[in-house]
């Protein structure tokens, strides 16, 4: 048996489902939130080099590449927002985080 | 007779969609990153076995070396407690489980009902067996560095705004610290800071 195009999507919308679930269902701190995020990237990516790999087109990579850069600049930016909220609030439980609601 | 790619396969997939539970469910973060860790890894393996190494070789470098040592140095750095995951279960699981149902099935509804359109394949902008005998990264640098070099440079903006919004948010000036002040140093001359003072001769020898 050989590995298809439909063998890479199911992995890649299981992982982008569990990812959604870790967003959901995650009440205790953003930095969850924020891993789960980036496991959505990466089914996005896996979407996206199985299809190159179908299709014949290297181009899909070169898309994938750009998901990755984009998604370490969120990282980073993310995790920046994260320590400076930290030193404001003393804590980062997503319930708390109600300050912008008015 | 199942053959090795798709042993490997199935090996790659399994590991990384039970880490990708374990970071999801994982009641100490610490541990969650690590999952992370295990499921970037196996995310380049599959890259790998789609042959895509260049992306497999940057998933590791800029994933496991850059993204998840970060996660790892800020989950340490700050003062998280474990929190209890019981509770939260029992307060969203009826939203997260109707939302989690519609994926689903919208999910499984593609999967049954995709099909490629027949003209699909004669879009290809850049066919890869023609390229046969390049490998991977030359491929895709050909490409990148001549196509598509206005959005490589874009991409290169976009990480430098990061770069600098990440510093703008995180940098404080703390009272009471001496800095150095480059220009008030240049600035400073030989008048201003030497005197010379004529002392009277009061003893008589």
């Amino acid at each position: 048996m050989t590995i298809t195009l439909d063998h890479y999507l199911v992995v890649a919308a299981l992982l982008f489902t569990i990812g959604g679930f870790g967003i959901i269902l995650n009440r205790r701190n953003v930095i969850v939130i924020l891993m789960s995020m980036e496991l959505m990237l990466l089914a996005v990516n896996i979407n996206f080099i199985a299809f190159s790999q179908y299709l014949n087109d290297l181009v899909g990579q070169v898309f994938a590449l750009f998901v990755l850069t984009v998604a370490a600049a969120e990282a980073a930016i993310g995790l920046a927002i994260l320590v400076s909220y930290y030193r404001n609030r003393g804590d980062i439980q997503v319930d708390d985080m109600a300050t912008m609601r008015g | 007779m199942i053959n090795m790619t798709a042993f490997l396969f199935y090996v790659f997939s399994i590991v990384l969609l039970s880490a990708a539970v374990f970071v999801v469910s994982s009641r100490n973060t610490v541990h969650g990153v690590l999952f992370l860790i295990l499921a970037f890894f196996n995310a380049a393996g599959l890259f790998i076995l789609a042959h895509a190494e260049f992306l497999a070789m940057m998933l590791i470098i800029v994933y496991v070396g850059a993204v998840a040592v970060l996660f790892l140095f800020v989950v340490m750095m700050l003062n998280i407690q474990i929190g209890e995951i019981q509770f939260v279960i029992r307060r969203y699981s009826l939203i997260g489980s109707f939302v989690g149902v519609i994926l689903a099935i919208e999910l499984v509804l593609m999967l049954v009902n995709w099909h490629t359109s027949p003209g699909a394949f004669d879009l290809t902008v850049a066919p890869i067996d023609l390229q046969k005998g390049i490998p991977n990264t030359q491929a895709l640098g050909n490409l990148l560095y001549t196509h598509y070099a206005l959005i490589f440079q874009a991409a290169g903006l976009i990480l430098l705004i990061a770069m600098v919004g990440a510093i703008v948010l995180t940098l404080r000036h703390r009272e009471g610290v001496r800095r150095q002040i480059v220009g008030d140093q240049f600035a400073r001359e030989v008048k201003d800071c030497v005197q010379l003072v004529d002392i009277p001769r009061t003893s008589k020898g």
